[in-house]
């Protein structure tokens, strides 16, 4: 019998068993994500013609379309022009359209990177002062305050809509970039709290009651001592807040639609000529798809702990 | 430094009383330190005079100077934890550095504080490491830095010693010790180690349920405890107790025990309690040939260079120390005698020792 390897350790047909399923796994969700981007690179036919193109002439015309507003233009008018100047007008040009000037696109996209962002910052700020306060304190009625967080979890958001809709054009909030800030936010804290609660209790209370004799206050001992070992537990809860609050399409669809519409809501609605522009739409996915990509990617190797932080006592 | 005081301190957590109307003067430059089981309500103790617990009554003074209700940062003192409470997202300067960079100093004096403290403890060179990456007693060492770079009043230390293993934490006691001397420091530390505690302290209190028992110097607190739980707790193995029925009266110098009568030091009080004991330390009896107790030996313990042999008789067991050469079987009659007059009479209603000639 083998006795180099520990019995704790996998067997070689476990190793392949676990191989073969993540590849497996691996596929499924690749293949819409890669269809998606292959899509954003197709051209208006190539893109709905029958049977699928799994080889194609990339184009970039889905991108032109996604960032411009174009109008179709007769034959002898596009020929007084004078020549395009820049490749993307030679592309519409082609099409016998000119461009009429930027989409929405842009604007959209910078609302959802300032809705995102700013959501989970304060998710994540006002959740980690809750969760130390909860860790730390004896707060009246505490396990009462904590179930009463976590009950605005239970049933989904949008079960709320009609209220939040008349409140907030009461409060004039409506279509505001503030307004959705804050709305994100409230929804996020009950997740933040509870995560990084858990995360907090982990830290032990002598480093903060070190810093407090070595002369800080429990303010500056939070933010400099605390925190910094918290990041774990950061990573993680700014990683789910933005997911979040950059998918969020129902919310964004009521309450916004033209100073602090978000990408979801407008993606869907970039029509081209008869009918959808699907490289236009694969094209703004892949551009929504690009930073919490990054986000999750840069924060990764605290995810990978924080999943599993707490789960055995160190 | 300075001279620590405590007056009626007392702290309940909801019904549980944590420490009972304790008092304590700590000198300065004294290495005092707290001895008691766990939950005596030492280091709450501890914990109040550095200002991590507020006192539910009472004051403790710093300097003659009341800081019983202020703030931690106020106090002007450094604590050692027992778990080091080293920050782990700094390196050795940056925690040496910490406390001082609440004191407006310029970065060439932090530097220069930081180095003194790291050269004083030998880990000069280890400034720039991660604190992950070092081992249990650098770890003790950086610790204590932190503590003595910005110069205190007064050092707390929790159990500091508690973490590391045995052969190593003889090695920080005498460290502890000398730094202590070294930097003109006063001291508390809190342990439940009686080792500890004999070899580092100046004066030690033992303290058991939030009561303080007796405060004072190793040896009186060894061969004159003043109640029965000192004389238990301190010592290994602790005292014998060997009751006597009988009242004792003051001026009193012999009790009877089975039928013989045993000489005692002149007693100064007497008991209202017709049951009480008789303390006698292991090493205070001895082995004799007749006219002893007589008994039968139950258990040997060999320690190297001593034996204990509890040996049982009609007064219950009672442990002896031999020399280590001394030849006993298990379940061999013997006698023994007391060796000297080293014996202390607790009074059985309140456990506390009585007065005498040997106790004054």
């Amino acid at each position: 019998m083998d006795t180099s390897r520990s019995p704790l350790e996998a067997t070689g047909f476990s190793r392949k068993l676990a191989a073969t399923i993540i590849i497996v796994y691996m596929i499924v969700t690749l293949i819409p994500i890669t269809w998606m981007v292959a899509t954003s690179f197709k051209s208006v036919d190539s893109a709905i013609s029958y049977p699928p193109e799994v080889f194609f002439e990339p184009s970039l015309e889905g991108y032109v379309n996604l960032f411009t507003n174009r109008s179709r233009q007769p034959k002898d008018y596009l020929d007084s022009l004078p020549p395009p100047d820049t490749w993307y007008e030679e592309l519409v040009r082609s099409r016998e359209m000119v461009i009429t000037g930027p989409s929405k696109f842009l604007p959209r996209y910078s609302n959802s990177l300032i809705i995102g962002f700013g959501a989970t910052f304060f998710s994540v700020f006002l959740g980690s002062l809750a969760a130390y306060a909860l860790s730390r304190f004896k707060v009246p009625l505490k396990d009462d305050l904590l179930f009463f967080i976590l009950s605005t979890r239970m049933f989904p958001p949008i079960a709320v809509a009609v209220p939040i809709f008349i409140m907030y054009r009461k409060l004039g909030l409506g279509d505001t970039h503030v307004g959705m800030i804050i709305l994100y936010t409230v929804v996020n804290l009950s997740l933040s709290v509870w995560l990084l609660k858990g995360f907090m209790d982990e830290i032990p209370r002598e480093y903060e009651e070190a810093a407090m004799i070595d002369g800080y206050s429990r303010m500056q001992a939070f933010f400099k001592v605390v925190l910094p070992q918290a990041t774990t537990g950061i990573a993680a809860t700014a990683i789910f807040c933005m997911i979040f609050s950059w998918n969020e399409y129902a919310f964004a669809v009521l309450l916004t639609q033209f100073n602090a519409q978000t990408a979801p809501p407008f993606i869907p609605t970039i029509i081209g000529e008869g009918g959808l522009d699907w490289p236009a739409i694969g094209a703004g996915t892949t551009l929504f798809l690009i930073p919490v990509m990054i986000f999750t990617v840069v924060l990764r190797k605290h995810l990978l702990r924080g999943i599993t932080f707490g789960a055995v006592r160190k | 430094m300075a001279e620590i005081e405590i007056k009626n301190l007392h702290k309940s957590f909801g019904d549980f009383v944590a420490v009972k109307k304790s008092n304590l003067i700590i000198e300065n430059k004294e290495f005092f330190v707290l001895l008691g089981p766990s939950g005596c309500g030492k280091t709450t103790t501890l914990r109040m005079i550095a200002g991590l617990e507020l006192p539910t009554s009472g004051n403790i003074y710093l300097d003659k100077e009341d800081v019983g209700y202020l703030r931690a940062s106020q106090r002007d003192i450094a604590f050692v934890f027992q778990l080091f409470a080293l920050y782990p997202h700094m390196n050795v300067r940056n925690n040496l550095a910490f406390p001082l960079k609440m004191q407006k100093l310029s970065r060439s004096e932090v530097d220069a504080k930081v180095l003194e403290a790291a050269k004083l403890l030998r880990i000069d060179h280890l400034l720039k490491s991660k604190v992950s990456s070092l081992a249990g007693g650098d770890r003790q060492r950086v610790a204590l830095g932190r503590a003595l770079v910005r110069r205190p009043k007064a050092f707390l230390m929790d159990e500091p010693l508690g973490t590391l293993d045995a052969e190593f934490r003889e090695l920080m006691c005498l460290e502890l010790r000398k730094l202590h001397d070294d930097i003109d420091a006063t001291t508390v530390y809190v342990t439940h180690d009686q080792q500890e505690a004999m070899s580092m302290a100046d004066r030690i209190a033992v303290m058991n349920e939030g009561v303080v028992l007796q405060a004072d110097s190793p040896k009186v607190i060894y061969n004159k405890p003043k109640t029965k739980f000192v004389a238990n707790f301190i010592g290994s193995p602790g005292m014998n107790f060997i009751p006597i029925n009988e009242k004792i009266s003051p001026s009193q110098s012999s009790i009877k025990l089975l039928d013989s009568s045993l000489n005692i030091p002149e007693q100064k009080e007497g008991t209202d309690s017709n049951e009480n004991f008789l303390g006698v330390r292991p090493e205070n009896l001895k082995l004799v040939s007749e006219n002893g107790v007589k008994g039968n030996v139950f258990g040997v313990e060999y320690l190297g260079s001593r034996k204990i042999l509890t040996i049982e008789t009609q007064l219950g067991n009672i442990k002896i120390r031999v020399d280590s050469d001394t030849q006993v079987n298990i379940n061999e009659q013997i006698q023994f005698d007391t060796l000297n007059n080293n014996q202390i009479i607790f009074d059985g209603s309140n456990d506390k020792a009585l007065q005498s000639e040997f106790m004054s």
